[in-house]
């Protein structure tokens, strides 16, 4: 029987025990031995940027720039007297940087032509509270340390980074997970592009305030991953000293299966795709030992395996590339083999060419594609050429001459790491929860002292200080909640928003029902939030200034329920003048109190025989309106 | 044995190490009122403070532990690190120039020590093909260390040993000589080599590094391989300084010794010429002449060493209101040569008269620059100008002041005749007076400006 890609595909899925993520248990991820920990960025909000004088959190548009300058970044000697992984491949890619310059918010600082000026105190501050938060050890003295990147989306080509607390600990509802440190550091640049050679980045957001908590590896299961990553969020916004929206918090999530590797997930948004993300990548990992283990059945010396390739040069590309053949001995049914979904292992090798050969799109076919673009007789000349056994596989690439000793060793490369497993890599996310490859995992090897910054020291006084005027705990106020009743499902929506203080002082000084004001900012905020289009100066405080006036005015306070849409759409209108828009009148208890004999009689009129709670009701509903505010409608239920 | 052991711990950071017996490069677990910290312990920079240990973490970052909060710590293991760049035998590739780099301890290529948070150059022909391996495609390389002082720390001897080192260099028949030097004084071994170094036959390039090797966008690497090109194979025989054309990595620029400045603390770009054009723009690709008269390459190996300079001048930075005595006190200290450096077209103020009527009576040489950098010295507009002619004040011309204050040093190390020494001041050997300043040759952009604004916007920064 002929072989079937796309058969190939669904078999080796099941093979290899897939489950979709809604189908999974905890058994499964048992089974392959998941294993997940955190790195949570999170800007901070300063007036400044870290290490210059620049304003912090001004963006510009792609193509609204000063100027443009060019770097090439170059690996350098580690400490230890060797060159790092990820320096190298970076290196292999020959990137030319472009960083675009808005004089607004980069300075010769951003682009490397001024050394750093001192920390930012009111950055590092910041930090430290939530570092003592997290339950961190407090170093003695903060040394900066350059971390290596050779992407570009730094222009020095490192970032300064320090650490200020290790080994803490962060309390979630079902359990405890350890944190390994917490680092201040400058946020990196904005990619624009990354064409072939060239990548362009902008600088506007280089060098914010930003920090890093990193966990251990201690989630067992995607959801856990998620909550953690909820959780280290809620703390950070408890200081009400952080930045929000998009892009001021991101984390790389770093997954593996048992057997397999370390693999960091970069960049991920929002917390809600880190499940389907952890999943798949846990999976892919899977799949990759099983492949592995296939190859090691077949191939005995896995040292001595190599490709085969051969320039086809009676097929000419429009583009004036080159064109090669290659012949992968031993893979026959691998490329097709399942590694994510919608994914095979051809795509390992093919982002692989894409990232660090830099060829550009479409470059490449294979002959187990599950929509296949060549017939097989075209392949079967193909093998002839390749001199190809029966349980070979071959992939056609196209390239720029330059790029062909590239694209030919990364596709070798690829493979030869397919006999041992999982590679370490860091991968790009997608909404759609599969990832591709983006660089070779970076090491401890890429740290260097900072040569321009001086040791900060941290004096016991001043960490006491900063300990005694810290935020509650997000677990207590956790507990707190739920104590006045306040349903938890409004809890991710009152700490991410940081409500919990004002929620709390909207409780303690106005003496309200706490499940009622705890409801009602989870719930009526929210949708109100969600449903009306928010004036500028709108802040939350604005609806505990609300209650305060409701009860100040005797008002009942669930007029609040009218009130706030007008107060979210217009925040610059007074609360009297709001009560006027939705048609309010202050008429006082027995004006209204004095109608009930009226209508009860009216409801009566002409009618043999009267329900008495069909009259209660209609009174209630000819009342509601005029009483809303005025009595309480509990109340005012009764005395009807 | 203690330095070796506790490497730059003093005081009483030294003595919490001793009686708990951790050594630099000691793995260690130290109990602090902080909580635990584990990490290997690394040298401290000489300048810190006494209170503080420095641990590597497992992370790869380094922290610093109070010592006050320590209750107890000890050796868990001990691991020394053992920095070395990779060297490789750099290739030897026939039909390829032969070039010599003579070391001066700039930061050409390098990695950092420790102890002081220095940065330690690499400098062997090996090292450098293992950090810049482009470098092969260029030259067949040889190096000599001349001598290992950082670039502020250049002065009179080194130049005189530098000259000495290129004369014995042609004469042993190189093709070029690239000298890796701190930027910091760059030009003015510029100059003394200009002066001490006459009717070179091949190229002399002074090349360093304004972002250190250790960084990976450092322009070290860019800057190596276009010296080690224009002392290779470019036909300008000239001393010449080569450094980064724009902040960008696209092209370098070769400028004379005489006539180029550092005009920036920081920026990659620092290097000016001024009052006058670059000679040539240099890429790995191509070097393309700017100016079009220079001195040619030649076959002979007929240089001229001059390596005099006498260490008996100074330069007088002059200010508004500045005291006569300030004149008098170097005069007195034995000052046989004064470059003043006056405002505008070449002023000091009338107070400080009576002092240079003394310096003049005494025989001293006394030159007039300027600090607007750009333009001539012309002391005949105004009557005080004039009168400080009168007063023995030379006036120098387009010399930069740096420049003149090489030159006089230098001529005063081979003779102190009046007449002669004029003469020889205001007669160029290079360039360092020209005879006219061309219309580009004063290029200071003024930003905000919208054309020059869509200039910037443009061209590569
Ligand atoms: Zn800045």
């Amino acid at each position: 029987m002929q072989f079937n890609p796309k058969q190939n595909y669904i078999q080796t899925r099941k093979n290899i025990g897939y489950v979709p993520r809604l189908e999974a248990s905890q058994k499964d991820y048992d089974r392959i031995g998941f294993m997940s920990g955190l790195e949570v960025h999170q800007q901070l909000l300063t007036k400044e940027k870290l290490f210059c004088h620049c304003p912090a959190g001004i963006y510009h548009k792609s193509d609204d720039y000063d100027a443009e300058l060019i770097r090439h970044m170059r690996p350098t000697l580690s400490e230890l007297g060797e060159y790092d992984g990820t320096a190298l491949m970076e290196f292999r890619t020959r990137k030319e940087i472009i960083y675009r310059i808005k004089n607004e918010n980069a300075c010769t600082y951003e682009v490397d032509d001024t050394p750093p000026f001192p920390i930012n105190r009111e950055a590092l501050e910041i930090a430290l509270e939530i570092s003592l938060l997290s339950k961190l050890n407090v170093v003695g003295e903060v040394h900066i340390t350059r971390k290596q990147y050779l992407d570009g989306s730094i222009p020095t080509g490192f970032q300064r980074t320090a650490i200020l607390g290790v080994e803490g600990e962060l309390e979630l509802p079902k359990k405890k997970v350890r944190l390994i440190q917490l680092s201040i550091e400058e946020d990196s640049c904005r990619e624009i592009s990354d064409i072939g050679h060239t990548r362009t980045y902008k600088t506007d957001r280089l060098g914010m305030p930003l920090i890093e908590t990193v966990t251990y590896p201690d989630f067992v299961n995607p959801e856990e991953v998620m909550e953690g990553c909820d959780y280290i969020r809620f703390l950070n916004r408890s200081t009400g000293k952080v930045r929000t929206g998009m892009g001021a918090g991101r984390q790389d999530v770093n997954v593996s299966c048992r057997g397999g590797s370390r693999v960091e997930i970069k960049g991920v948004a929002h917390s809600k795709w880190i499940p389907e993300l952890t999943h798949n990548e846990a999976f892919r990992q899977w799949a990759l030992l099983h492949i592995k283990d296939q190859l090691l059945k077949s191939i005995s010396e896995p040292k001595n395996w190599k490709i085969h390739s051969m320039e086809l040069s009676e097929l000419k590309d429009v583009n004036a590339e080159k064109i090669y053949a290659v012949n992968l001995p031993g893979f026959h049914g691998l490329l097709s083999h399942f590694t994510q979904p919608g994914k095979s292992f051809a795509d390992e090798i093919g982002d692989r060419l894409s990232v660090i050969a830099c060829l550009e799109q479409p470059f490449m076919m294979h002959s187990e594609m599950l929509e296949p673009v060549l017939g097989e007789e075209e392949w079967e000349s193909i093998r002839i050429s390749l001199d190809a056994a029966k349980e070979d596989a071959q992939i056609i690439f196209w390239a720029n001459e330059e790029d062909v000793k590239t694209a030919l060793e990364t596709i070798e490369e690829r493979c030869q790491m397919a006999f041992e497993g999982v590679p370490n890599e860091t991968r790009k996310s997608f909404v759609d929860g599969t990832t591709i490859f983006e660089r070779v995992l970076p090491g401890a090897d890429r740290m260097y002292p900072d040569t321009d910054s001086a040791p900060i020291p941290l004096e016991d006084e001043y960490i006491t200080r900063l300990a005694e005027n810290l935020p509650v705990d997000v677990i207590e106020n956790h507990k707190q909640l739920l104590d006045w009743g306040v349903s938890s499902e409004t809890f991710t929506y009152i700490f991410s928003k940081n409500l919990f203080p004002i929620i709390e002082k909207t409780i303690n000084t106005l003496k309200l029902d706490p499940k009622y004001i705890g409801m009602f900012f989870g719930l009526r905020l929210k949708f109100a939030e969600g449903q009306y289009k928010k004036g500028l100066e709108f802040n939350y405080n604005m609806v505990y200034a609300l209650f305060a006036w409701l009860v100040k005015s005797d008002i009942d306070i669930k007029l609040a329920e009218k009130m706030l849409p007008e107060l979210i759409q217009h925040p610059k209108m007074d609360f009297a003048s709001i009560l006027e828009t939705i048609g309010f009148k202050k008429i006082d208890r027995e004006s209204i109190l004095s109608k009930i004999p009226i209508l009860m009689n009216k409801f009566a009129e002409g009618k043999t025989e009267v329900n008495p709670i069909h009259q209660k009701n209609w009174v209630m509903g000819q009342l509601r309106n005029t009483a809303l505010g005025n009595i309480n409608l509990t109340e005012l239920s009764k005395t009807i | 044995m203690d330095s070796d052991i506790f490497q730059g711990y003093k005081g009483d950071a030294l003595e919490v190490l001793k009686k708990y017996q951790v050594r630099v490069w000691g793995t260690t677990k130290v109990e602090t009122t902080r909580g635990t910290f584990e990490g290997t312990v690394l040298p401290r920079a000489e300048n810190d403070d006494d209170k503080h240990i420095v641990v590597k973490i497992i992370t790869g970052y380094n922290i610093g532990i109070d010592i006050r909060t320590i209750t107890t710590m000890e050796e868990t293991g001990y691991k020394k690190a053992n920095y070395k760049i990779p060297e490789k035998q750099f290739p030897f590739t026939p039909g390829l120039p032969s070039v010599k780099l003579f070391g001066t301890g700039g930061t050409i290529a390098s990695r950092l020590d420790y102890r002081t948070g220095a940065v330690i150059p690499a400098f062997s022909p090996g090292e450098l093909y293992g950090a810049v391996p482009e470098l092969a495609d260029i030259c067949n390389l040889d190096t000599e260390k001349v001598f290992a002082v950082f670039s502020e720390n250049m002065g009179p001897k080194q130049y005189m040993a530098l000259a000495k080192a290129i004369g014995k260099e042609i004469e042993n028949g190189i093709d070029g000589i690239v000298i890796g030097h701190g930027t910091d004084t760059l030009h003015h071994t510029g100059a003394a080599l200009t002066f001490m170094c006459q009717n070179l036959p091949v190229p002399v390039v002074l090349v360093g590094s304004q972002r250190s090797s250790d960084r990976p966008s450092s322009d070290a690497a860019l800057n190596l391989m276009h010296a080690m090109k224009a002392a290779g194979t470019s036909d300008i025989a000239e001393v010449m300084v080569c450094m980064f054309g724009p902040t960008s990595d696209e092209y370098g620029l070769l400028h004379k010794g005489t006539r180029v400045r550092k005009m920036h603390s920081s920026y990659r770009s620092t290097f000016r010429t001024i009052g006058d054009t670059p000679l040539a723009r240099i890429s790995r690709k191509e070097i393309n002449p700017i100016k079009q008269h220079y001195n040619k390459r030649r076959n002979d190996k007929e240089v001229k060493i001059l390596p005099y300079f006498s260490d008996k001048v100074t330069m007088l930075y002059y200010y508004p209101g500045m005291a006569a005595d300030t004149l008098d006190a170097l005069v007195e200290k034995g000052y046989k040569g004064i470059i003043f450096v006056g405002t505008g077209l070449g002023h000091v103020n009338k107070e400080l008269y009576p002092a240079i009527e003394r310096a003049q009576a005494k025989g001293v040489h006394m030159y007039m620059t300027l600090q607007t950098l750009w333009g001539y010295v012309h002391m005949f507009v105004y009557d005080t100008g004039r009168d400080m002619m009168a007063k023995g004040i030379i006036p120098a011309g387009n010399m930069l002041p740096e420049v003149a204050w090489v030159k006089l040093s230098w001529i005063l190390g081979q003779t102190e005749d009046p007449e002669k020494v004029k003469e020889m001041m205001l007669t160029p050997v290079n360039d360092e007076i020209t005879l006219r300043e061309p219309y580009n040759g004063y290029l200071v952009y003024q930003g905000g400006v919208p054309e020059v604004e869509d200039f910037i916007k443009d061209v590569h920064k």
